[in-house]
């Protein structure tokens, strides 16, 4: 069985000879995104022109279609198809698995009379044109017999339950020591229901050949797609081809599939003819995932010196009443600050709405919103220095399992990023800084995100011309994947990027996890590392088994691979010259990644230190960003470009977290307020000033063979705590509910009397 | 309805139903789908062309509407092997994750130029009767119209930038 | 969208009576509104007449040493014309503020006059709203109001108008001038434009049906500074909390009621010798909140105060 210790062996991409690792690539995929020549799902050319399918949702929480009259649509120009839960074909029954190795079940749309949310599909038109199936789709008028429905979240506490499984996990006595404790804290931080926002709506377009269908989708998880589509087709996985080349932003959110992809699916079938269908954007608001609401509750208690000797975190959240999720917002805080007396739990509310789910850094983005708050606040009342509280309680070994770090270089983030910020310039009193109208205040705060690794297969192939060409059933939502897995490969087998091909987003190509939970390049990447190690064997042996190869009976253990060339001490040929002769077909090979056991054995994670300088507004209560800096540990860096992107992205969601970010839901109705993008505000390019962020050098060999670690979801851990404990430290409002908008800000200054 | 536009320096007529905004007429009858449908209700930009040398939100615009006008979109500032500078610079900048939203941050940016050659005014010009400079401040300010949910706001600065110059 | 017909008008007279003649017809210029709310099934008219190529965009010197600008005029042209920067900032101003560069290129005067409000049960039409379906009811008065009107509202319906603007416009004391169907062209003020909600929040505006804003007017600019303040949740291209305008003497408020607030009783505080403190407490006498909009109240006083202050002070 494979270690974590067989990773210490160098490889290529460790030994990094030729300096593609790390190195600020441009993006493979670039040019065709920069020339707006990449095509998304919608946008694939279908083998003949597609008709476009129309969604009509659900105007209730919980219920029944009592009612739905369907003739004006059906009479409606350019009209193709009307269906309801009454005329939709069969689909695999809500859950149900034929083949028992599907990675996810059957998802059928509309296939019951019964309203479960919001949102939720109750009818589909498919027309010639959008505009035809958009009109008919209006016109269809639906009546219902509402149920009585759970979508107060905090007036719902009451029906709380442990999530499934999960108990409060509890190291010492909490309770006696945190009564014992001289200075204490206990506060309660409250985070609302968050939106992906994904620029590119999902989207399917969908063609049948036969019994097979083609799908091009935009989705994160390739397998979970094709097999749930075959689930509720009720085909074999095989005969499903799911594609996704380019996503438009996924987060978490394109996780899943949705209603899109199974009735473009099924409309194709049953028109026979091309069909594609598009969520609209009101429809994305309502209609798939979100972020979950949460109700934290941080209890510290502290010696006068700063040391935690109690320590809590706990509360509430929810989730859809039959599509089970935890925002798991406790579970970072233990791996991250020493304390003898712990408690961290979650407590889940199942309710009529659209389902949560991970968005993210699920857990980190929102916990780290409270606790990061909770360690300013006790840092005041203990007269310590921010950075200072968190090194007094840096732990040594994993402060809940006892496993040791595989490296943890927290300390070292908080420190350089205190230096460069400026962080000695900071007034630890707060009100005492002010630019014109706007009073000045700096906040920091830890980042933490949990680091894995999933089982993954990846393909090599090199062709006569000397082309690679990578092969994987990997996505790539914007983080990189292209872009590091031609370096890997480049690196891997010695040959220039420009000689390096990716083909990914496909369910034919060997299967990998996808893209979330920053596990992505870890994952992906190790398999293509494998994969091109595999190509290399390969390689060695066809060139000492051919009599015409220069290295022809070489030890084929002491081949290496530069500069495009197979070499053997001073004999060498290119490699195009050696599979156009001795293989003219090519050679493909296959590699995989799967995680030794005792890679659980120790604690890993990535980690950071945010820091950021914001401006409130005297008269007003408006927060603005003005200064934003971030120091991250994240193992070693495969390409600083994109890696840098995904860090200052997370980074600039902290920010949305924190001002603007918001959805509630109007309990009258149970639905979600905010339907679209003018309502729900995220970051736009005037709320982001001077930000910027730097990656340590760090190599984690405990994680992959190569050594690196995820930064997609890092860079949004702790951000927005650092731009609250901003807002206090500038006017001396302490805010525990976000976002932290103007009217939260000036309740807060009228009541100190400002 | 007939409705002719020149396209990227080519004229087309099309027979189109008046409903079709002039993004889907782009995306659907023109086979150009470099412009993106993000909302489809103005509210992230991410359709914006350029309409006789003035960015638009093409979504909240039908195509009817735009008999005789000269559009230009992303494919008609560059090609792949003959990129626009900014395309040129956003790329090296990676200004950009998914890419959903950079056809019509490029156009925006394309448009901005030309608005900050005509001396327009931004909420960020301290001055409105000077001339204006290209501060950081006003290219943010100017791009707001344009939403990256990935969030490429520094890189896309920095990709303006390169094209704008240093300003003093 | 329901299906309609589409015509481009050529002259002023001939869309006027276009729309006139058609209960279910619509005036279209930059679209930016109408087309918004016709893809949400909000509006549906059968009929359009595009009017944004009349040649109504001028911006040309008045008589009386104001100016008067087209109603097709693009708000960034008006924006950006030198004199309106140089004596009208506070419209130039609140144009900026207000949307996106790419909205302000399509968005006419006219249509920011007449765009309806954001609320967003208004434009959720599962929700009932008395302005989209007279009687229905008015799901914001107990909903999520955060952005509600805390001025002139009604039981029936408590809207905001979001232009900004109208609220230098109105601050300004600009006027409207309006075609009706006879062809004549009238006047009236950009402050007598809306209509209060009453108990008919559906009918918006004193214009008749088919009558075609055709410029404002601004007459020559009071003296004094001039200063406009938009409170919002984002720094840009979000719709405000509150706005406010200060023309000299002359102030308006946004986003706190059905139109562009003129706020006489401040104005006359102020003219009084009071201070900007008691001028803003004068004019917010009268708020009234719907819960989640309360903080509007404090919010638009001391937005008022610091925008009165600021122009007292000679900036803009
Ligand atoms: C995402 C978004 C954000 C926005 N944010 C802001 C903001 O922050 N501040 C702000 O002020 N505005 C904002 N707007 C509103 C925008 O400014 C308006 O949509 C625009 O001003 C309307 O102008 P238009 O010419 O496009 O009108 P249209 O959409 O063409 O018309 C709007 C209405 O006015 C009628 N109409 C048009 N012209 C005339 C005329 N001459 N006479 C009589 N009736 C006429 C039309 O029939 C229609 O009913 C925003 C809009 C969007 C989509
Ligand atoms: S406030 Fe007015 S627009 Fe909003 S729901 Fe009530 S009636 Fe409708
Ligand atoms: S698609 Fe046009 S602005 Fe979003
Ligand atoms: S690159 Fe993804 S939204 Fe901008």
């Amino acid at each position: 069985m494979s270690s974590i210790a067989d990773w210490a062996t160098p490889n290529p991409v460790t030994e990094n000879r030729s300096g593609l690792i790390g190195k600020a690539v441009d993006r493979y995929e670039g040019p065709l995104k920069v020339t707006g020549t990449a095509p998304y799902a919608y946008e694939v050319e279908a083998p003949s022109p597609p008709v476009q399918g129309a969604i009509v949702t659900s105007a209730i929480a919980r219920g029944r279609v009592a009612a739905i009259d369907t003739a004006e649509a059906e009479a409606s120009p350019g009209v193709l198809l009307v269906w309801t839960h009454k005329t939709i074909p069969a689909q695999g029954a809500r859950g149900a698995r034929i083949n028992p190795r599907s990675q996810r079940p059957s998802s059928p749309v509309m296939d019951s009379d019964e309203v479960r949310y919001f949102g939720e599909t109750v009818a589909f038109v498919v027309a010639d044109t959008l505009e035809n199936a958009r009109a008919a789709a209006a016109l269809i008028k639906v009546t219902y017999d509402e149920l009585w429905a759970v979508v107060d979240f905090p007036a719902s506490l009451g029906l709380a339950e442990n999530p499934p499984g999960e108990e409060d996990v509890r190291i010492g006595d909490f309770e006696t020591a945190f009564a014992a404790a001289p200075v204490t804290l206990d506060e309660t931080y409250t985070s609302p229901i968050q939106n992906h926002v994904q620029m590119e709506p999902c989207a399917t377009t969908a063609w049948w050949d036969g019994d097979k269908v083609t799908v091009h989708t935009s989705i994160q998880m390739v397998k979970g797609g094709q097999h749930a589509l075959a689930e509720t087709l009720m085909i074999p996985s095989d005969d499903v081809h799911l594609l996704t080349r380019y996503i438009g932003g996924g987060f978490g959110g394109k996780g899943q599939s949705y209603d899109d992809l199974s009735l473009a699916a099924l409309a194709a079938r049953e028109l026979k003819r091309p069909v594609k269908v598009a969520y609209t954007r009101q429809q994305m608001m309502l209609g798939t995932i979100h972020r979950p609401a949460t109700i934290q509750r941080v209890r510290l208690g502290a010696t006068p010196d700063g040391r935690l000797t109690a320590f809590a975190l706990d509360g509430y959240t929810h989730c859809a009443r039959d599509a089970l999720f935890t925002e798991h917002f406790a579970n970072f805080a233990r791996s991250l600050y020493a304390a003898p007396n712990r408690l961290t739990g979650h407590k889940l509310v199942k309710m009529d709405l659209p389902g949560a789910g991970p968005m993210r850094a699920p857990g980190e983005a929102s916990g780290m919103l409270s606790l990061e708050v909770a360690m300013d606040e006790l840092a005041e009342k203990l007269g310590l220095d921010p950075i200072q509280l968190r090194l007094i309680n840096e732990p040594e070994r994993d402060p809940e399992t006892g496993k040791p770090f595989s490296i943890r270089q927290l300390a070292r983030c908080m420190n350089e990023g205190a230096q460069h910020f400026g962080w000695d310039r900071r007034n630890p009193k707060p009100g005492q800084v002010r630019d014109g109208r706007w009073w000045v205040g700096m906040g920091m705060a830890a980042a933490i995100r949990a680091d894995y690794l999933l089982p993954a297969k990846a393909g090599a192939r090199i062709t006569a011309d000397g082309t690679i060409t990578l092969l994987q059933g990997m996505t790539d939502i914007g983080t990189g994947t292209y872009t590091i897995l031609a370096q890997i490969t480049a690196e891997t087998l010695g040959v220039p990027l420009s000689q390096v091909r990716v083909e990914i987003g496909d369910s034919n190509l060997p299967p990998a996890p996808g893209s979330g939970g920053q596990f992505g390049a870890s994952t992906a990447g190790s398999a293509a590392l494998d994969a091109g190690m595999k190509l290399r064997v390969a390689l060695a042996h066809l060139a000492v088994g051919d009599p015409n190869s220069p290295l022809y009976g070489a030890s084929p253990d002491l081949v290496t691979f530069d500069d495009g060339k197979i070499r053997f001490g001073n004999q060498s040929e290119d490699l195009s010259t050696l599979v156009a002769r001795a293989a003219p077909e090519g050679v493909y090979a296959e590699g995989s990644i799967s995680p030794p056991a005792d890679r659980r054995d120790v604690s890993l994670h990535t980690y950071g230190a945010h820091f950021a300088e914001v401006g409130v507004d005297m008269d007003t209560g408006e927060v603005r960003m003005r200064r934003m800096y971030g120091v991250f540990a994240a193992g070693r860096i495969l390409n600083a470009k994109t890696a840098k992107s995904q860090i200052t992205g997370g980074m600039i969601w902290g920010v949305g977290t924190a001002l603007t970010e918001t959805n509630s839901v109007d309990p009258r109705y149970g639905s979600l307020i905010n339907q679209d993008v003018g309502g729900y505000l995220v970051p736009v390019h005037a709320d982001i000033v001077d930000l910027d962020a730097v990656f340590l050098d760090e190599v984690d060999d405990k994680a992959n063979p190569m050594g690196i670690k995820g930064v997609g979801e890092l860079g949004i851990s702790g951000a927005g705590a650092a731009i609250a404990n901003a807002i206090y430290n500038a006017c001396g409002v302490r805010l525990r509910d976000y976002p932290m908008t103007p009217d939260k800000v000036l309740a807060g200054l009228i009541a100190a009397g400002l | 309805m007939k409705t002719t536009m020149t396209v990227n320096g080519q004229a087309s007529t099309l027979d189109l139903d008046p409903r079709t905004t002039l993004l889907d007429a782009l995306r659907e009858h023109l086979n150009l789908k470099g412009s993106k449908k993000g909302c489809d209700h103005g509210q992230c930009g991410a359709c914006t062309v350029l309409v006789n040398g003035v960015r638009i939100n093409s979504c909240l615009s039908l195509a009817v509407m735009h008999d005789g006008d000269a559009v230009t979109t992303i494919e008609g500032l560059g090609v792949v092997g003959a990129l626009h500078p900014l395309q040129e610079a956003f790329l090296k900048q990676d200004a950009f994750q998914c890419g959903y939203c950079t056809p019509g941050q490029i156009c925006s940016a394309a448009g901005m130029l030309k608005e900050l050659a005509d001396n327009w005014p931004s909420q960020e010009t301290a001055d409105l009767t000077a001339a204006i400079v290209a501060t950081d401040a006003e290219i943010r300010e100017r791009m707001s119209g344009n939403i990256c949910r990935c969030s490429a706001y520094p890189q896309i600065l920095a990709a303006i930038r390169d094209v704008v110059g240093a300003v003093a | 969208m329901r299906p309609f017909t589409y015509e481009r008008a050529t002259d002023a007279a001939s869309a006027v009576k276009a729309v006139s003649d058609n209960p279910n017809a619509r005036f279209l210029a930059g679209g930016t509104n109408l087309l918004d709310l016709m893809k949400l099934e909000i509006e549906h008219p059968t009929h359009l007449v595009d009017v944004g190529r009349l040649p109504l965009a001028a911006i040309e010197e008045t008589a009386d040493g104001g100016l008067r600008i087209g109603a097709m005029a693009t708000n960034s042209l008006v924006a950006a014309d030198p004199r309106v920067r140089a004596r009208y900032p506070v419209l130039a101003q609140a144009i900026i503020h207000g949307g996106s560069p790419q909205l302000r290129n399509k968005a006419t005067v006219g249509g920011n006059l007449m765009q309806r409000t954001r609320c967003a049960y208004f434009y959720d039409t599962t929700k009932p709203c008395n302005k989209r379906q007279p009687g229905a009811g008015c799901s914001a008065l107990e909903g999520l109001n955060r952005n509600a009107a805390i001025l002139g509202a009604s039981e029936h319906c408590i809207a905001t108008n979001p232009s900004d603007m109208s609220v230098a416009l109105t601050a300004l004391g600009a006027g409207v001038e309006a075609m009706t169907a006879t062809g004549a062209v009238r006047a009236l003020t950009v402050a007598d434009l809306h209509l209060a909600p009453g108990d008919t929040p559906h009918i918006e505006t004193a214009l008749s049906a088919g009558e075609l804003i055709t410029a404002v007017t601004l007459p020559p600019a009071p003296t004094g500074g001039q200063v406009y303040r938009k409170a919002r949740d984002r720094a840009s291209y979000a719709g405000g909390l509150a706005m406010v305008a200060v023309a000299g003497g002359q102030i308006a408020l946004g986003g706190v009621a059905y139109k562009p607030w003129r706020a006489l009783k401040a104005e006359a505080a102020l003219a009084a010798g009071q201070t900007p403190a008691a001028a803003a407490e004068a004019e917010l006498a009268d708020a009234r909140d719907s819960g989640r909009n309360a903080f509007k109240i404090a919010l638009t006083t001391r937005l008022t105060v610091a925008a009165i202050a600021q122009a007292q002070g000679g900036k803009s």
